[in-house]
């Protein structure tokens, strides 16, 4: 008994010690912590430049707190809950639409961020956020082909290559009801926001028939896969695909012409922000072309200021897999927020699909 | 004899070698100048110089291990009593363990969602004290598993003994039976602490206001693709408690070992 | 005597005020939602859903048999080892180094073992130089079970261990003295005395196996899909709480049917040895 007290005092002390260190490295911030002086920002982890947010810091005199998630669904049950506050989130698109429905946005008023004008207008006026009154966007991309050029002969240009039985056991599939029907509905030619459960069922008879082919589903994890050849062909997000680039040549990424999903993440302000006055600040500073590109070079996504374009290397912005020509980017859906009971069917059937895949 | 002793020792050496393979394997990365687990690129420290940098990074980190360590200390404590508690009820005693393992059975994000909903129910400010609480209430279950079947082995003789010499309760708990189920203590913080570093969607749900711990931080980093910094903090962490297990040993080596070989 | 229940109150006070707090308030309200429909409803559809679904009934049957392929497998490697750590000068020392390996973030050792595992990783070169040939390692069940394994190793070798080291020096010594062989003497003393923490180490295994998720789509590619994966996309993807918390329920309900089961045969051979 004794040696365990001992123990637990020992513990305590340590305890007590790594307090002391935490709040000495803390000190300097709770100094200005009060809720005019910081800003809660909510986004990815890892999703901007740190060295964006310290020259906001500098400039503006804020304090920035940056808190993490990492699902757009997860977020959406933290914003809805409460008991804590976001002053600037960044949600994807459909989010964008059902945190609107749920009422927990706050209107933007667009007279506050001037710098709004560099955003390209093509990207803008979206059917999530009609007029932009409660979004602006941060990065955007494109649902797409990854594959590996030594492990295939042929390039790939079209979603219906996939069930090709060359590629028995090698194509790598995203564990996301939404984007694998969409793909099987594209080549269908019915919209990537099909509600009828007629029309999914037949989409997902088609996914079906790809299973011969699919080697695994697969999340953020894919980039390890592709980049380690593990398998040759992958569906993947433009700027998943960007990072697997960068780390392998042989991969390339494709958005077939036939059509595609556009995808956007953007920044938005709750209701219950506290801090609305640094939110649109930080929002102004963002969309700086500078500011912007720089964050495009770090995270390596498609920015949707057409005026950083100008900072950032020819290569980059004239690779047509990352930013699409006119007639691709006519052919690109944007994903509608569906009723529940919608989306309840787009998962059940793809649950079916994965479970009865070999 | 002598040869099923090597085969032994090959067995453990194989078992070792297997469980330190992944940790190795990431500490290897983590001096490539690389920017991922694949494709070794040269030797480089500037992984670890961006570590020592990143004051928010090194805060986090401090934020988990406060957390960890007293979740583990005081759900050891609660723990113990309640396997103490399980050990003297008779009819009960079946019952108040399937309670006991609900949340060992349960889902992190049913355990997460339903305690945000019941912190934010009783209007609790999410953070650092919603954060321990959940992490006390999920190890509670692992420690009470680990202590119970010491608890059960411990012959009633022992504690009845000391009452004939005499001991008040106490003195029989403190000096009895305390150190009889030491061990199962012990393999109770332990586990506890693993199971509170490893946390992820019980504290991403039940945390705000600025809190964060290393796990929420490295889940969320997985869409981006997660950086060597985290290899280069994880082998920093992992020799730190190589060192104290080290110390550990040294110190509570002394008295056992030999007697009982 | 009244003081000293006071005392003892004092004591277990804490463990039901957990046990009311955050296990039976959870748990009740786990099984209202699990009898809400999408719109809100009181309904009992999602045990329709559940019951006459085949997806979920393939679900199930894998989630046990998978569990009970881990735990089978854990405490193979377990036993021995535990017992072999017991018999080691620097027992103490090397139990922590067992236990060490999983205070590192599980997300980043499955990436390392991703790493390992792959085509172009180590293992397939070490094949390869064999002249074995390279082999598809990720996304088969055998993978799958050998990293749910490594995860859950330490939870079953602790309680076994700690039942080892229990063992009074002289039991094992009277055996051998009355003649009985090494063989003999395990079987028939160090065995029984250690049942206990085999049941603790087959809990802490077992329970938790159920309901894994993460590393069956990280490992298994979703070839191996788990109750634990679809109470994940239920409360996350679909946002269909009522749904999710029916397989909750079920979970929990299963737990308690193994848990009858591993009780219910103690109790008969307990009854036995008394008989």
């Amino acid at each position: 008994m004794k040696k365990m007290i001992a123990a637990t005092l020992a513990l305590v002390a340590v305890i007590g010690g790594l307090i002391a260190w935490n709040h000495q490295l803390t000190a300097k911030q709770s100094a200005a912590s009060s809720a005019t002086k910081t800003l809660v920002i909510y986004n990815w982890g890892d999703y901007i430049d740190p060295s964006l947010i310290t020259k906001f810091e500098k400039q503006t005199g804020y304090q920035v707190d940056y808190e993490t998630f990492d699902s757009n669904e997860a977020m959406l049950t933290k914003l809805e809950q409460g008991g804590t506050r976001y002053d600037l989130v960044i949600p994807s698109e459909y989010t964008v639409q059902r945190l609107k429905k749920a009422g927990l946005l706050r209107r933007l008023d667009l007279s506050k961020i001037p710098n709004r004008k560099n955003l390209d207008s093509r990207l803008l006026n979206q059917a999530y956020d009609p007029g932009n009154r409660y979004s602006l966007p941060y990065f955007w991309g494109t649902l797409g082909i990854v594959y590996n050029d030594q492990l295939v002969k042929q390039p790939i240009k079209h979603w219906n290559q996939l069930w090709d039985k060359r590629y028995r056991n090698q194509v790598m599939l995203l564990d996301s009801a939404r984007d694998m029907l969409a793909v099987a509905l594209i080549t269908q030619g019915q919209s990537v926001n099909s509600q009828k459960t007629s029309v999914l069922k037949r989409a997902e008879k088609k996914l079906q028939k790809l299973s011969p082919n699919v080697k695994a589903v697969v999340a953020d994890e894919m980039k390890l896969y592709l980049e380690q050849g593990e398998a040759a062909i992958g569906v993947a997000y433009s700027g998943d695909a960007a990072e697997m680039m960068a780390a392998n040549s042989h991969l390339h990424y494709v958005v077939p012409s036939e059509g595609s999903n556009i995808w956007y993440d953007s920044f938005v302000i709750p209701k219950a922000a506290k801090n609305v006055k640094a939110a649109y600040a930080f929002i102004n500073f963002m969309l700086e072309p500078k500011n912007a590109a720089q964050n495009a070079r770090y995270v390596g996504y498609a920015t949707p200021n057409r005026v950083a374009k100008r900072y950032l290397s020819k290569k980059v912005t004239s690779n047509r897999a990352f930013y699409p020509n006119a007639k691709t980017m006519r052919h690109l859906q944007v994903y509608q927020d569906l009723p529940k009971r919608v989306n309840q069917t787009y998962n059940d059937l793809f649950l079916k699909f994965k479970m009865f895949v070999n | 004899m002598k040869k099923f002793f090597s085969l032994g020792r090959l067995f453990l050496a194989l078992v070792f070698f297997l469980m330190y393979l992944p940790i190795f394997y990431l500490i290897y990365y983590s001096f490539s100048s690389g920017s991922r687990m694949d494709g070794f690129k040269h030797f480089s420290l500037v992984h670890y110089q961006t570590l020592f940098a990143d004051t928010r990074m090194i805060s986090i980190v401090l934020n988990t291990l406060i957390i960890a360590l007293l979740a583990a200390l005081i759900s050891t404590i609660i723990g113990t009593s309640g396997a103490l508690a399980i050990n003297r009820a008779k009819r009960s005693r079946r019952q108040l363990l399937v309670l006991n393992n609900i949340l060992m059975v349960s889902p992190d994000v049913i355990i997460g969602a339903s305690f945000l909903i019941f912190f934010t129910f009783l209007g609790v400010q999410l953070g650092f004290w919603s954060v321990l609480l959940s992490h006390i209430a999920f190890c509670i279950p692992i420690v009470v598993l680990m202590v119970l079947p010491q608890v059960r082995t411990m012959p009633r003789s022992l504690t009845d003994a000391a009452y004939d010499l005499g001991a008040s309760r106490w003195q029989a708990f403190s000096q009895v039976t305390i150190p009889a189920i030491a061990p199962g203590i012990r393999a109770g913080f332990f586990m506890a602490l693993t199971y509170s570093l490893d946390d992820f969607a019980v504290t991403f749900f039940v945390t705000g206001n600025g809190f964060s711990t290393l796990a929420v931080e490295i889940y969320s980093r997985a869409r981006q693709g997660i950086d060597l910094e985290i290899n280069a903090l994880s082998t920093v962490m992992f020799l730190v408690s190589l060192v104290l297990v080290f110390i550990y040993s040294r110190f509570s080596v002394k008295g056992k070992g030999a007697a009982v070989k | 005597m009244t003081k000293h229940n006071f005392g003892r109150l004092f004591f277990t006070l804490p463990y039901y005020l957990w046990l009311l707090l955050f296990v039976i308030a959870p748990l009740v309200l786990i099984f209202y939602q699990s009898f809400l429909g999408l719109d809100g409803h009181l309904t009992v559809q999602n045990y329709l859903t559940y019951a006459r679904s085949a997806t979920y009934l393939k679900m199930t049957l894998n989630s046990v048999w998978y569990a009970f392929l881990i735990t089978a497998i854990t405490l193979m490697i377990a036993y021995p080892l535990a017992y072999l750590i017991a018999q080691l000068k620097r027992r103490d020392f090397w139990l922590a180094l067992m236990i060490l390996p999983t205070w590192i973030n599980l997300l980043l050792k499955t990436y390392a073992f991703i790493g390992i595992l792959s085509q172009s990783g180590p293992l397939n070169a070490l094949t390869k130089a064999l002249g074995l040939g390279s082999h598809q390692l990720l996304f088969t069940d055998a993978a799958f079970v050998i990293v749910a394994a490594y995860i859950e190793l330490p939870f079953m070798v602790l309680p076994i261990y700690n039942a080892i080291v229990g063992i009074r020096p002289s039991l094992i010594n009277a055996s051998l003295d009355l003649g009985a062989s090494r063989v003999q003497t395990f079987w028939r003393v160090i065995f029984p005395l250690t049942k206990g923490g085999v049941e603790a180490g087959i809990q802490a295994v077992f329970i938790p196996a159920l309901s894994l998720f993460m590393i069956t789509r990280l490992i298994g590619g979703n070839r191996v899909i788990t109750l634990g994966t679809a109470i994940e996309e239920h409360f996350l993807t679909t946002q269909n709480w009522g749904l999710g918390s029916t397989i909750g329920v079920v979970l929990v309900v299963a737990m308690l049917i193994v848990m009858l089961l591993t009780d219910g045969a103690n109790a008969v051979k307990k009854g036995g040895k008394r008989g």
